[in-house]
Order: structure tokens, then C-alpha cells, then sequence
């Protein structure tokens, strides 16, 4: 690691330079002046960086190199899928025929912009087994919101809403459903796991009544299993009068091989940017498109891509929940998962599954003496969940110390601590894209760390020792946040 | 870890100290152990009312956020105000300076359903070894 990368954390762009240097030579102005806005508004001194292009290109660079991505090694960020990325997808998206289109332009001149959507909203509904879609949600938690706030309608609509104002909730779910469930307006009913990782199934039989407006349940759950009896489940919420809401999230465990619509679900979404090819490490953008059957068809959030005779147009269901943003979705990532979604084709979706349920196993199987694994069956689907339960019982040794360690072993660590019914959960999930040597890899690093953890746990506790920046202090930056950063001399 | 005689417990780690129809309540060294670092804390006003097994505030830590339930039914009389700017209190000193509740119990029935020390040690010794 180079001088300037150690440093990169203690001295940012505005701690650098020296004044009165410039990077690039401006031309002084000599035409008209515009007036200046009021004294009031003005500042006598604004601090900016001053920096030659040669110190500022050295600067980026040295935090690029920092930067660790799903291209620089395994990112096993359970429930996340983080895959690569084909770069075709990327560049398919960056076409300026679809780049450049302007969401107000005439339907006549971007056809091509608009049948992409349409095949989309096809190829998801003959994935997931519905009937309608709507790529409106920009992420999967507004995809999630679009579909409780769909099932909201409907029940008004049917003169059922002011007694059904309970949804039910695994107590595995994400954070995201609990949320979607009271920021439409229900209050939210937690059914246990059973000791099979599946939802308990007396307690839901117990709370399923006519104050239940659905139940919402992540297909495969949180902990990499398929919900049993899940066609069960279905018949029990839709006989209690109730719909059956699926999070697509971890839909890559189950592509081309089983479909949410067959399984009795009535609406779901999907996280494109996660199964469908979008580099989302950063936090987006990303595409939670809602699908759902016939039933709830009309109440799909606007805009819809609609087929007709002289060609593709948006359209509003004629019971629509209305728009969720201005204007039509994260459209880059539509054309990535549109151009990936062409490219796998359905054998190519198949083999996906069957590649991230194999590494998922293979990594379960290598680590199996070392961890302890709750709510084991034997074998996973597209993640396991592993627990530091042993570690921290016998060597004092945590999973958070465990995750910090990986980084010294040059990986990016895990999810950790959730699904929140395990107990110092370790979430991974290698995904299909991870070759067999980079699966081992990963195996071997948290078995070298289990024997860290038994031999020295000292240096476990003190992870990561090689990085640019050691332990941050999160408990003062979370209590005492310091929110607005000025440069010394600053006030 | 430390797990004072004299008080009631609950198995979702809540302690109930009891003075006549007063009760006190916090959360135990167990749970703020597996918690980690405390950064929040949010608890109800005073002159609110407690419910049994309900739900009435929350704990956030570095690493998650977890519900506190009232171990018994009652009036909230006074609330911990200092543990809204010092909610590391409750890792330091959970049975003592880290109190988060004053309430009027309802009902003295219900704390026969509380746990007393020895069944809450064992509950933790079950959790720990249960993984």
C-alpha cells in the first residue's frame, strides 16, 4: 500500500493543496455581468479544495484502489446477491438510443425505449408466474410498499378494509416488511420460526382471522430454506379471506424452477439490480418491479408499458395506486435486466439457480465442523446461515470480530447479525457467479479464522489489523454523530 | 455476568425491581451483553400505560434494534431522562444507573409470572448453549 493510500483516510481533498493552485486554467469572463444575488445570500469565503490535476487525479486514484467491488473479489453479502455483473448489460444500457431517451418525449419516437418494457414486464410475468407487472418501483422496498398499498385497495374496494388491518410477518423477514406493512397503514403481527426454519404453522393458523389483511413471506426465506407447505400456507391466508404477498428478494435461488404464481402467491416484486444484473454495492439505483394476478391486475402502480395494434404506449390500470416518482422508474436498470434476461435465456436462468444453490451448498458443507448452523436441514438453497454461537461461547470470540478478521484475509465480509432469530448470524451467500476455487477460498479463510479464534483470539478481537483503517469507533460515531464536517480553521 | 438477587425477571431480559405497588424496571447485564454497544434508547412519557407482555420501547444498538416489553401492567410515573444523551449507561450500569422505568403496578397477580434469579440464569445458560 502506497504512502498516499494510508493517508487517504486522515487527510481528504480539502486538507490538501495549497492556495491559490488550480487545476485547470480558467479563462477570465469578459462579456456582460449578471447582478449578483442579494448581500444576504452571499458568503465572503468559500472553502474549496486547491489542488493541482496531477495531486486530485492521485487523490481519486488512491481511493479507487481502496474501493472493493464484486470486480476485485467474493462479496458474499448474504441476502444481497451480490453476482457479477456481465458487462454487456452495462454497455446495452448505455446505448444512446436508451441513455439518452427523455421520459416526456412522444410514444412515436421512442418505441424501441417502450417495447423493451413491455418484453420486460413479459419475461418477469412468465418468471414468476403472473399475469400483470408494473416496473414502476425504484427499489425493492418501493416494490414491496406498491404491493401492500395494491392490496389496500382492493380490500377497500370490496368494503373489507376497516375490518382487515393486520398483516403478518415472519419474525425472518427483512426489516423492509415489517416497514411496508406500517407505513401503509397496518399494524404488524409476528408468527414465530419453527425449529425447521419454516414459518410456525399453529401460529399462524392461530392469527389468521378476518382482521388479516395478508400475510407477507420471503421465498426461499432468510435463512437460504424454502418455506414448507407453502401451497398450504396459501390456501390457509386465502381462506381466512386474506392475500398472499411474495419478497422476490432472493429469487435467485429459485429461477426457472419455481414460479411465486404456482405457488398460490397473489402479488410480489422482484429486485432486478440483485437477480438481474445491476452493480448495486453502492446503494443503487435500483428496480423493484411488482407483479401480480388477475386479480389485483387493475391496481398496479402507474405507468404501465401497454401493446396495441400501432404499437407500445404507457397506460394507468384503471384502479391504479397511482405514481410512485415523477416520471418511469430506474429505466438503466430495465435495459440491464431486459438485456440479461435475453442473454441467459431460460436454460441460462436454470443453470443460475442450480450454480448458486451448488456453491451455497458446497460452502455450507466446507464450513459445517468449524460453525455452528441453526435451523439446519442438511442443505440450503442460495445462502447459509451460519452462527458464531461456539466461537464466542468458547473463545470469547464474536461474530463481528469474525466478519472484521475476513478483511484482513482480503475478502469482504458477510451479512452479519441477521436474520435477527439467529443468533450471531453469518449470512453468505456465494452466488452462482463465484468459480469453485473462489467458493474454497472463502472456505478457507473463516476456517483459518476459527482456528484464529481458538489459538489467539486476541487478534481476532483487534481485526483488521492490514487495512487502511482499523476498528472505527461505531458506538460514539452512532450516539454522538458529527454530522457537519468543516475544514480546520473553519467555523 | 451479573444477576442481582431481589428481582424479577422476564424472558425477554427485562428486570422488574419491586417496592410495594412501585415497580422499576431496566434490561438486564445478559441483554445488554448480546446487544453490544447501546447507542439509543426510546421509552415512553410518564402518565402512559403499560401493558403486560406489550411492547413499550425500544433499544438500539450498533448492530441491531430491539423491542423492551413491559413485565407487568402499569402507569408510567417517571421515565430515565438521562438515558436519552447517555445510553451507554445502560452497557455500564444496567441494574442501577441505567434504570429505565418508574411505573404503578396494576395487578401484583402478574408477578407471579415473572422468573426469579436462578430460572432466569438458567434460561440465559439454555439461550447460550442453544446457539
Amino acid at each position: 500500500m502506497s504512502t498516499a493510500e494510508r493517508d487517504i483516510g486522515a487527510r481528504l481533498a480539502f486538507d490538501r493543496g495549497s492556495p491559490g493552485r488550480r487545476g485547470v486554467g480558467v479563462p477570465s469572463w469578459e462579456g456582460e455581468r449578471a447582478p449578483l444575488p442579494p448581500a444576504g445570500l452571499l458568503r465572503e469565503r468559500l472553502r474549496l479544495p486547491e489542488l493541482s490535476q496531477g495531486e486530485i487525479v492521485r487523490y481519486y486514484t488512491a481511493l479507487s484502489r481502496l474501493n472493493y467491488g464484486i470486480d476485485s473479489g467474493t462479496y458474499p453479502l448474504g441476502s444481497c446477491t451480490m453476482k457479477y455483473n456481465p458487462k454487456v448489460d452495462d454497455l446495452m444500457a448505455a446505448l444512446p438510443g436508451l441513455a439518452e431517451a427523455h421520459p416526456l418525449d412522444d410514444a412515436g419516437r421512442v418505441q424501441g425505449v417502450l417495447r423493451i418494457g413491455c418484453e420486460l414486464q413479459e419475461a418477469l410475468c412468465s418468471l414468476t408466474g403472473f399475469a400483470a407487472a408494473s416496473l414502476a418501483p425504484a427499489a425493492g422496498a418501493q416494490g414491496e410498499l406498491a404491493g401492500v398499498l395494491m392490496v389496500k385497495r382492493a380490500l377497500a374496494d370490496r368494503g373489507d378494509l376497516a375490518a382487515r388491518r393486520r398483516i403478518l410477518v415472519p419474525d425472518s423477514a427483512h426489516g423492509t416488511n415489517p416497514a411496508t406493512a406500517a407505513m401503509a397503514g397496518f399494524t404488524v403481527t409476528q408468527i414465530p420460526t419453527a425449529a425447521d426454519g419454516s414459518m410456525d404453522r399453529e401460529a399462524l393458523e392461530r392469527e389468521l382471522d378476518g382482521s388479516v389483511a395478508a400475510a407477507m413471506v420471503t421465498m426461499p426465506n432468510t435463512l437460504g430454506l424454502w418455506e414448507r407447505g407453502i401451497d398450504e400456507v396459501a390456501e390457509l391466508v386465502h381462506a381466512a379471506g386474506a392475500y398472499l404477498y411474495a419478497d422476490g428478494a432472493n429469487l435467485n435461488a429459485i429461477l426457472g424452477r419455481a414460479r411465486f404464481g404456482d405457488l398460490g402467491f397473489d402479488v410480489a416484486h422482484v429486485n432486478l439490480h440483485k437477480s438481474f444484473s445491476t452493480p448495486h454495492g453502492g446503494g443503487g439505483p435500483g428496480a423493484g418491479p411488482v407483479l401480480c394476478g388477475e386479480e389485483l391486475a387493475p391496481y398496479l402502480p402507474a405507468p404501465v408499458v401497454v401493446a396495441e395494434e400501432g404499437g407500445f404506449r404507457l397506460g394507468r390500470p384503471p384502479r391504479s395506486i397511482g405514481r410512485l416518482q415523477q416520471f418511469h422508474g430506474s429505466y438503466g436498470v430495465l435495459v440491464r435486466a431486459y438485456a440479461y434476461l435475453r442473454s441467459m435465456g431460460l436454460d441460462g436462468l436454470r443453470a443460475v439457480s442450480e450454480h448458486a444453490v451448488l456453491n451455497a451448498n458446497y460452502l455450507r458443507a466446507l464450513l459445517v465442523e468449524a460453525y455452528d448452523i441453526p435451523y439446519d436441514r442438511g442443505r440450503v438453497l442460495h445462502e447459509v446461515v451460519l452462527a458464531g454461537t461456539r466461537q464466542r461461547r468458547e473463545h470469547g470470540v464474536r461474530t463481528y470480530d469474525i466478519a472484521k478478521r475476513l478483511i484482513d484475509h482480503g475478502l469482504h465480509p458477510p451479512t452479519v447479525y441477521f436474520p435477527l432469530i439467529v443468533e450471531e448470524a453469518l449470512m453468505i451467500e456465494p452466488t452462482e457467479t463465484e468459480p469453485r476455487e473462489a467458493v474454497e477460498d472463502f472456505a478457507s479463510a473463516m476456517l483459518a479464522i476459527a482456528e484464529e479464534a481458538a489459538r489467539d483470539p486476541d487478534l481476532v478481537r483487534s481485526a483488521p489489523v492490514s487495512a487502511p483503517i482499523g476498528r472505527l469507533d461505531e458506538a460514539t460515531a452512532a450516539r454522538r454523530p458529527d454530522l457537519r464536517w468543516l475544514p480546520a480553521g473553519d467555523d | 455476568m451479573e444477576l442481582p438477587g431481589g428481582l424479577l425477571y422476564t424472558a425477554e431480559h427485562e428486570w422488574l425491581q419491586i417496592a410495594g405497588d412501585r415497580g422499576t424496571i431496566g434490561i438486564t447485564d445478559y441483554a445488554q451483553d448480546q446487544l453490544g454497544d447501546i447507542v439509543y434508547v426510546e421509552l415512553p412519557e410518564p402518565g402512559s400505560r403499560l401493558e403486560s407482555g406489550a411492547v413499550f420501547g425500544v433499544v438500539e444498538s450498533v448492530k441491531t434494534v430491539s423491542d423492551l416489553y413491559a413485565p407487568v401492567s402499569g402507569e408510567v410515573l417517571e421515565r430515565n431522562e438521562r438515558l436519552e444523551d447517555e445510553p451507554e449507561l445502560v452497557n455500564a450500569a444496567p441494574y442501577g444507573e441505567a434504570w429505565m422505568l418508574r411505573l404503578r403496578i396494576e395487578d401484583p397477580a402478574q408477578l407471579e409470572s415473572l422468573l426469579s434469579p436462578e430460572a432466569y440464569e438458567e434460561l440465559t445458560r439454555q439461550e447460550q448453549n442453544g446457539g
